[in-house]
């Protein structure tokens, strides 16, 4: 099966896509030795991320397998999950 | 397969290293090492008109650089008037148990009569050098240094986190792993602290990037602000922390044992952290001092530089630079980035190479020989 995203640690609750990738495309994501389809519900640029399940606001983003920042609103599963929704917990150099 | 030494180190390789102790002698020990087959030269730009603090530590970088073990010997090229302390970074390589021979360039009588004086003990270290064979020595003997250069989207996402597995295969199997690069760690510090084995560890990693940030503070720059960069934001990188981690994703999982300054030798096995900039001339330098017998080097766009005496593998995940730069690639990742190579199985190619190549197999960038261009970090000003 080709991959369409990557998660780079199974505990992620976000994936990192590989090319760009289109709304209601089912993506392919790896996770390890693990594969699994995810339904996207936005467009997804290459190297952009989206929410592997429903992450509820103030919930922690996780990739690496560690916390890169807090949901400032609802991300649904499949959604683009950015700085639209996202936000560090060290504070963030666009609005500095 | 290694070079046993004396002091129970190994080496991935067997160099008589010429080694100049001040800027003012590289052109000597730039023309032995040419002259002399199985010789290296490690050339910078330091060792004279500077603060005692960084005297020191072109003395203390020498002297390790000297006793790394994939150096059979070492001949110290001296103008005579330095301020590196020879005779002292001699009596030190020299009692790791190696032969080190000193020439002097205003004793001798100039660069001429330096050369071939050079070149004379030089040769005979290499003849010396040359009987020695390679001998079966177990994984523990691997001291791994970790680098990333050059790079972009695909680093984070591949060639860092399957080095990282790799890095871990390294530790698991006894062996020592050094992250340096600590302006990487920024904003990502925290989470690196975790990974420490004691909170005493934890807060020295996070008190060298208070320090690394400190310098830069003091000459006005703020190297925190503004990260991630637009162009990172761009690119689909969210928070700082999510870019700090993408690069030290290649350190692993094993937690980190000790904290060391620049170019010191560890004492444990396993995971380590040396405090470093991340430009290659300078970090390069301090993992060879801190005796790293083999380095590897993701990068995306393509870094080239290798080190004298310290194999460098270079590995990407970037299709079009393995590609386009084949004469500075050793490993292609680039099938995690189009979904036909887990990061398991990248991961433990990775290690594989780390084996073949320390037990012989030549990298890139020490078939080009494009290991010249190193230096030794300072802290403080020219004088």
């Amino acid at each position: 099966m080709r991959i369409d995203a990557i998660m780079i640690k199974r505990e992620d609750n976000v994936a990192t896509v590989l090319r760009d990738l289109h709304c209601e495309e089912d993506a392919a994501v790896s996770a390890g030795e693990a594969q699994e389809r995810i339904r996207l519900i936005e467009d997804i640029p290459f190297g952009h991320k989206f929410a592997v399940c429903r992450i509820n606001q103030g919930e922690q983003i996780i990739k690496y397998g560690e916390v890169i920042g807090r949901a400032t609103q609802s991300i649904d599963q499949g959604a683009h999950a950015h700085i639209q929704n996202i936000e560090s917990l060290r504070g963030r150099g666009d609005l500095d | 397969m290694g070079y046993q030494r004396t002091d129970g180190k190994v080496g991935t390789r067997n160099y008589v290293g010429i080694l100049s102790t001040v800027v003012c002698a590289n052109e000597v020990a730039d023309a032995v090492s040419r002259q002399v087959q199985g010789t290296v030269a490690f050339l910078h730009q330091q060792g004279c008109c500077q603060t005692p603090v960084d005297i020191e530590r072109v003395n203390a970088t020498l002297s390790r650089l000297g006793q790394n073990p994939n150096l059979y010997g070492v001949v110290l090229i001296s103008l005579g008037c330095e301020s590196t302390d020879v005779s002292r970074v001699a009596e030190t390589i020299e009692s790791s148990g190696k032969p080190v021979e000193v020439v002097i360039i205003q004793e001798t009588g100039g660069a001429a009569r330096s050369i071939a004086q050079g070149v004379l003990v030089a040769q005979k270290l290499a003849q010396e050098a040359s009987s020695m064979a390679r001998t079966s020595c177990p994984v523990d003997g691997l001291v791994l240094g970790l680098k990333c250069g050059s790079s972009d989207t695909t680093s984070g996402l591949a060639p860092n986190p399957a080095l990282g597995i790799a890095s871990d295969l390294v530790v698991e199997a006894g062996g020592t792993s050094v992250l340096g690069e600590v302006t990487e760690f920024i904003g990502a510090e925290h989470l690196l602290a975790k990974h420490a084995k004691n909170p005493e560890i934890g807060q020295q990693i996070i008190d060298l990037v208070e320090r690394m940030e400190n310098r830069a503070k003091s000459v006005g720059a703020d190297i925190r602000g503004g990260q991630p960069t637009g162009g990172n934001i761009k690119g689909g990188l969210t928070t700082i922390e999510e870019k700090s981690l993408g690069a030290i994703a290649k350190a692993g999982n094993a937690p980190i044992q000790a904290v060391y300054e620049y170019g010191e030798i560890p004492q444990e096995k396993g995971l380590v952290v040396m405090d470093s900039p991340g430009r290659e001339p300078e970090i390069l330098t301090g993992l060879a001092a801190c005796g790293c017998n083999v380095i590897a080097f993701t990068t995306g766009r393509g870094a080239p530089q290798g080190f004298p005496f310290v194999p460098v593998i270079k590995i990407t995940g970037n299709r079009n630079t393995w590609e386009k730069l084949q004469d500075h690639m050793d490993l292609d990742v680039s099938g995690v980035m189009e979904g036909t190579e887990t990061l398991p199985a990248a991961g433990k190619r990775i290690y594989q190479d780390i084996l073949e190549v320390s037990s012989g197999k030549l990298t890139k960038a020490e078939l080009s020989g494009y290991t010249k261009a190193m230096d030794i970090y300072m802290v403080g000003p020219v004088i």
